[in-house]
């Protein structure tokens, strides 16, 4: 089986949040880690490895700092590692990137691919549906639990308070939620393998069937207009009544504001 | 000279320091209060490789490097020195003797499952009558048809009780050396559940309160002689190359407990207040933090150099020696620091300084004193 798993080098929220002057992140300037669903997704795939026997195949599309996420993937034990970086790329909003991606991924075999449910610094949970709807083939996104059956998958997708369980045939691809496992530490071993593994590197020309139109910031509809760090809050508004009083208060505060 | 870490051990260190933090430090506390010996965080840092570091991956280890080792020791003690000394009394006291003098058969069937961490190592060198003197030995092992047999006690022996597989120090003979007859020592490969091999005292310790410490007896215990580690005789030419290495250890957990002091202390001044400002305000603070930040990173300094020229050099006891003293001694002024910037808070169990404070102390005692680092340091100087 072979499983191809898209990841994201993402701010690490612990550090500063710092922006270009288009209102794009400066990537370049922040802390990283790798996306939480993201790994939660590779780990997905690592299991099945062990399980039935993979080959994973890692792939990341950024600059050529974000190598280092695909390292700490191979360190964890995915095999390969697959970086897309190319200044005409820079910039994407999701359309973009699922272009780029799954014009990545065409060059690949691949039985399954698994995708983040969403990266913590857009919040859009677009690019991976996306990409199956490039590549044609099936989606089963909020993944909570992964089984393999034959030729098929056996997905446990979360929905509101109850989950479905859906079966679809491979290829097809899998969005997973950060509560789908805990992912598994990398090993010293692993590390030191990884920082000598080779990483292969694409740009835009490597991606097969894309059109110039819909990469990076020009292929990307989604103009940002103003972006800024978390504003701060004030202190709030303390009241020391009694529960009924205040439910009373609450409720007439929230009516005030129009929330309710 | 370039200080900048390599990839790898940027990466390694990331690794240590998420692990002792997400499956360390919450049990710290507790580990020392009741005294007990975190098997399960042991299990988890087994399951890891964390246990074979150093060791070359045909022996079951990870293949990295003397840094990256000494790294886990320090990113563990940050948070709890109980668990660094567990580490590196099993990689530098145990398995190390056993890659660098075992047979090829020995290195199979003891360095390969300690590598892996299917198995825990001690050493025992230590008696009631011989710690920095080893010619003190009283323990002796006699040759007796295939095998030796020990008799005698080893004690303060870390890792006893829960570890499975121990290099013991016996007296074999005696021989002539300048004139001088002096005891003839060397080493062997004793295995946990041999007869006549079993537990005495545990020790009840001021700090490293988890790490098991206990007293070991022989009573003509049988060990084949396919056990012997090295030569007949190379004992105590074994015992101090392995403690060159145990001294790099401790001198990595003894950086790991003053980096932890500290980092505990900086985040405390900010927060505590004091006449309507943060006691990080105060010069007096300021200026002990300078002080204590800059300490830590010159025993840094001192314990990479020791790491590397294990890496690169024949010897390096001379390295070994300054790095342990110097980061013992560190350790020790850190934390009393950190306990006095804590003030009142600081002298309770609430407060981890307390507890560093109590597990600094060791690291200036075991595995060489700090008087006996300085003799070996001021040996090189005047040879």
């Amino acid at each position: 089986m072979k499983i191809v798993v898209c990841i994201k080098q993402v701010p690490d929220t612990k550090g500063g949040v710092k922006f270009n002057p288009d209102g794009t992140l400066d990537r370049g300037a922040m802390l990283t880690i790798m996306n939480p669903d993201d790994k939660a997704g590779l780990e997905a795939a690592l299991r099945l490895k062990d399980q039935y026997g993979a080959e994973v195949t890692v792939i990341t599309m950024g600059l050529p700092k974000a190598e280092d996420v695909l390292r700490e993937a191979m360190a964890m034990g995915a095999d390969k590692g697959i970086l897309v970086t190319d200044r005409v790329l820079g910039g994407a909003d999701t359309w973009a990137t699922s272009q780029t991606l799954a014009g990545a991924i065409r060059n690949l075999e691949y039985d399954l691919i698994i995708t983040g449910r969403q990266a913590i610094d857009g919040d859009t949970a677009q690019v991976g549906p996306q990409i199956s709807e490039h590549l044609g083939i099936p989606v089963i996104s909020y993944a909570q639990k992964i089984e393999i059956e034959g030729d098929s998958v056996i997905v446990e997708r979360q929905f509101d308070d109850r989950y479905h369980v859906l079966k679809a045939k491979m290829p097809c691809l899998i969005t997973a939620l950060a509560e789908l496992n805990e992912p598994r530490y990398m090993t010293p071993g692993g590390i030191f393998d990884a920082v000598k593994a080779d990483i292969t590197v694409w740009g835009r020309a490597n991606l097969v069937d894309v059109e110039d139109s819909n990469l990076g910031l020009k292929g990307s509809p989604t103009q940002i207009a103003k972006a800024s760090d978390k504003v701060r809050k004030g202190a709030g508004e303390k009241v020391n009544l009694d529960p009924a009083e205040s439910v009373d208060y609450i409720v007439g505060k929230l009516k005030e504001k129009h929330v309710i | 000279m370039d200080f900048a870490l390599k990839k790898e051990h940027e990466m390694a260190r990331a690794l240590f320091k998420e692990f002792a933090e997400k499956e360390v430090k919450p049990l710290a506390q507790e580990v020392d209060e009741t005294e007990e010996f975190p098997r399960a965080t042991v299990e988890k840092m087994a399951k890891l490789g964390f246990l074979g570091i150093p060791i070359p991956k045909e022996y079951g280890g990870q293949g990295c490097d003397p840094l990256t080792y000494v790294m886990c020791v320090e990113e563990l003690s940050k948070v709890c020195g109980t668990t660094g000394v567990i580490v590196s009394a099993h990689t530098s006291l145990c398995c190390d003797p056993i890659q660098t003098f075992g047979t090829e058969e020995q290195k199979q069937k003891y360095l390969v499952p300690l590598a892996k961490g299917e198995k825990l190592g001690a050493f025992g060198l230590t008696e009631p009558g011989a710690g920095t003197d080893a010619q003190g030995q009283q323990t002796k092992a006699v040759e007796d048809g295939d095998s030796y047999v020990i008799n005698g006690s080893k004690i303060f022996i870390t890792n006893g009780k829960e570890a499975d597989v121990y290099v013991i120090f016996a007296v074999t003979g005696m021989i002539e050396k300048r004139g001088k007859m002096m005891k003839e020592i060397s080493a062997f490969i004793v295995e946990k559940g041999t007869p006549g091999f079993t537990f005495g005292t545990k020790e009840k310790k001021m700090g490293i309160r988890g790490s098991s410490t206990y007293e070991l007896i022989f009573t003509d215990c049988r060990v084949p002689k396919e056990n012997l580690l090295g030569k007949v005789g190379q004992g105590f030419k074994i015992a101090m190359h392995t403690l060159d290495g145990g001294r790099i250890g401790i001198a990595s957990q003894a950086l790991g407990i003053a980096e932890g002091a500290l980092e505990r202390t900086i985040a405390y001044t900010k927060e505590r207040k004091q006449f309507g400002r943060s006691i990080a305000q105060q010069q007096n603070t300021q200026f002990q933090l300078a002080d204590m930040a800059t300490k830590v990173e010159a025993a840094k300094l001192l314990v990479y150099k020791a790491a590397l020229a294990k890496a690169n050099q024949k010897e390096y006891g001379f390295e070994a020696a300054q790095a342990k003293l110097y980061a013992a001694e560190v350790a020790m002024e850190v934390t009393t620091k950190a306990v006095q910037l804590h003030g009142g808070y600081g002298y309770t169990r609430e407060y981890d300084v307390e507890r560093m404070m109590r597990d600094a102390k060791i690291t200036e005692i075991y595995e060489g004193t700090s008087e006996v680092q300085r003799m070996v340091i001021s040996a090189a100087l005047l040879k």
